[in-house]
């Protein structure tokens, strides 16, 4: 019974299902990245081995400290995945929990914080990211904070839109007439109404926040070294571009992979949980 | 937008800006530890306590915060955003030398993207569903996830390193500087923008006027240029008006990447070295910059599409 339920869901959504089993597999990978790669220390080179081509002993090749690159793009999956995740984790919630009290509240709380938003909003691109994550000092966590300084009014007007459509339809006054707290309409009522399509916006934003974060680390301004992570080793790559151009080949092919199986998994998700978005294509 | 329109707009874009430059301002604020050491430290020397407390004093450091805000804000409505600590220059000169360059390279860029996108994305509209649309579906949706400084430094390496055809290291100045950092940044911008066009011609091309012409027997082609066409340009107007504007900021990595003497280049050094100064005037002249442009976007509406004008 329970087998013919999830082949109907995969015959309903093919793309959706093989991308997710492609996107656990990445997450596996990091995870287990201590067994794929054999036990191999992707921060600890080997100085007799600087600079090799790639062979059957070092599958892409070693760097400049003689590290094992094919160990190095698997641990770098830990830092990347890891980085988005919170980073997308944070501005969802930061976003919604803001944009619900703009929305629901409206006067002053409202101005206050889509003012606020318009403010981070009026940075273009990486500029305000760029300048925080180098004026707080260079590391992921300050990468992240730096990203989401800048992310978060997306989602924060997406929520206070969805939460003003429904501030004064008649089954809210409903439930404010029968005595229902404030926090008790923000939980029940305001959130549900909002959570579908921004976890559709999250999913796919997964993969353009995971390029973000890549392109602060690859400025530096993100992973220090030695960890492991693939917009720094791009960085070390573009040195050696000349006589090692494996070095910068196979962090970049691993962003690409990542964000093309996260960015499919995000449409698949939209087109499961919002069909309507469908029809007009 | 009336004039009044265009009225308030400019009072809510001075409050925002009054909100940018306190943010400006407090980038320095936000640096961890003493700002006058880390930009000593950056410059590769190693200060003592007495010429640290003497620039303090001179950047006037030591006075209470909305003084110093007030001072600094005071100068920058005067044009003076300070002497650059790293490069020993006046800041103003330094963002002015730099901002042709970057604007060359958003334009070009952007002149590549709309050749490129806007017969992709027609042609895929018109053949929707059809396999010209499928593959151009299937290129935009790897254009989109490839990290644009993956695609810049693969074109180095083939066309710099591999067949020499281009300098490795752009200086600005010719043509042939421009080509591969404003080919990086249009693959990405085309993938997304040839998506959007499909989209509003898609959309047009569905509507009520469309099936009335094409039962009256207007011919094909017609219809598509003389009246699908341009009623799909307000939506690509304002697309093209928000490309300019992350470009501004977007054209930092690339311009790294081929060391484009640009904007953005310039800001992304000013940060490795503590240059608070520039940094700030980099700040706020891009956000400037960014809402003027987004402000002749929305105006440029009233000239693209008389409704506009009437819904008021």
């Amino acid at each position: 019974m329970k087998k013919e339920k999830k082949k109907s869901f995969f015959r309903k959504y093919p793309a959706f299902v093989i991308f997710a089993v492609l996107a656990v597999l990445i997450i596996l990978a990091a995870v287990l990245a201590p067994l794929l790669t054999g036990g191999v220390n992707p921060t600890k080179g080997n100085m007799a081995e600087t600079i090799t081509p790639p062979s059957s002993a070092h599958p892409f090749g070693t760097d400049k400290m003689g590290r094992d690159i094919f160990a190095r793009v698997i641990y770098g999956a830990r830092a990347s995945l890891s980085s988005t995740f919170i980073l997308v984790a944070v501005i969802f919630v930061l976003g919604t929990f803001l944009g619900i009290l703009a929305g629901y509240f409206g006067g002053w709380i409202d101005a206050v914080i889509m003012r606020i938003a318009d403010m981070m909003m009026a940075f273009p691109g990486l500029v305000l990211a760029i300048a925080v994550a180098g004026i707080l000092g260079a590391s992921m966590r300050n990468a992240i904070i730096a990203v989401a300084i800048v992310s978060w009014p997306k989602y924060a007007r997406l929520a206070r839109s969805l939460v003003m459509k429904i501030r004064h339809t008649d089954f809210v006054a409903a439930a404010k007439v029968t005595g229902s707290r404030t926090p008790y309409m923000l939980w029940k009522y305001m959130l549900p109404n909002t959570v579908t399509t921004l976890v559709i916006t999250a999913a796919t934003d997964i993969g353009g926040m995971m390029m973000e974060l890549a392109a602060l680390s690859f400025l530096g301004f993100g992973a220090q070294a030695p960890t492991p992570e693939w917009g720094s080793m791009l960085n070390e790559g573009r040195n050696f571009m000349q006589s090692a151009p494996w070095m910068m080949i196979y962090p970049g092919l691993a962003i690409f992979i990542t964000v093309v199986v996260f960015n499919m998994l995000g449409d698949g998700l939209r087109d499961i949980l919002d069909p309507r978005s469908n029809e007009g294509r | 937008m009336s004039a009044k329109q265009i009225g308030l707009r400019l009072l809510q874009m001075l409050i925002v800006l009054i909100g940018i430059s306190i943010l400006t301002f407090l980038l320095t604020y936000l640096s961890p530890g003493d700002p006058v050491r880390n930009m000593y430290l950056a410059q590769g020397v190693m200060p003592d306590e007495a010429e640290i407390a003497v620039t303090r004093e001179e950047m006037g450091l030591n006075d209470p915060f909305l003084t110093q805000y007030f001072r600094w804000l005071g100068k920058c409505l005067h044009g003076d955003f300070g002497t650059s600590f790293a490069l020993k220059k006046p800041v103003v000169d330094l963002l002015l030398a730099r901002l042709w360059p970057t604007l060359k390279l958003a334009l070009a860029s952007m002149i590549i993207m709309i050749i490129i996108s806007v017969p992709l994305g027609v042609l895929s509209a018109v053949y929707q569903d059809k396999p010209i649309d499928y593959a151009v579906r299937a290129v935009t949706f790897f254009g989109v996830s490839v990290p644009n400084f993956w695609v810049g430094l693969l074109l180095i390496l083939f066309f710099c390193v591999r067949m020499k055809l281009f300098p490795v290291v752009s200086s600005g100045g010719s043509l042939k500087d421009l080509i591969l950092p404003a080919v990086t940044l249009a693959i990405a911008m085309s993938a997304k923008y040839t998506r959007q066009v499909r989209t509003a011609v898609l959309e047009e091309l569905h509507s009520d006027y469309v099936a009335g012409a094409r039962a009256r027997g207007v011919a094909e082609r017609k219809i598509l240029w003389r009246n699908v066409f341009p009623n799909s340009l307000l939506p690509l107007i304002t697309m093209l008006g928000l490309s300019i504007g992350s470009l501004l900021g977007g054209t930092s990595v690339v311009e790294v990447i081929f060391s484009y003497p640009g904007l953005g280049n310039l800001a992304v050094s000013a940060i490795t070295s503590y240059d608070y100064y520039l940094i700030q005037g980099y700040v706020l002249w891009v956000a400037v910059i960014y809402m003027l442009i987004n402000l002749l976007v929305d105006i440029s509406y009233n000239y693209v599409d008389p409704r506009m004008r009437l819904r008021r």
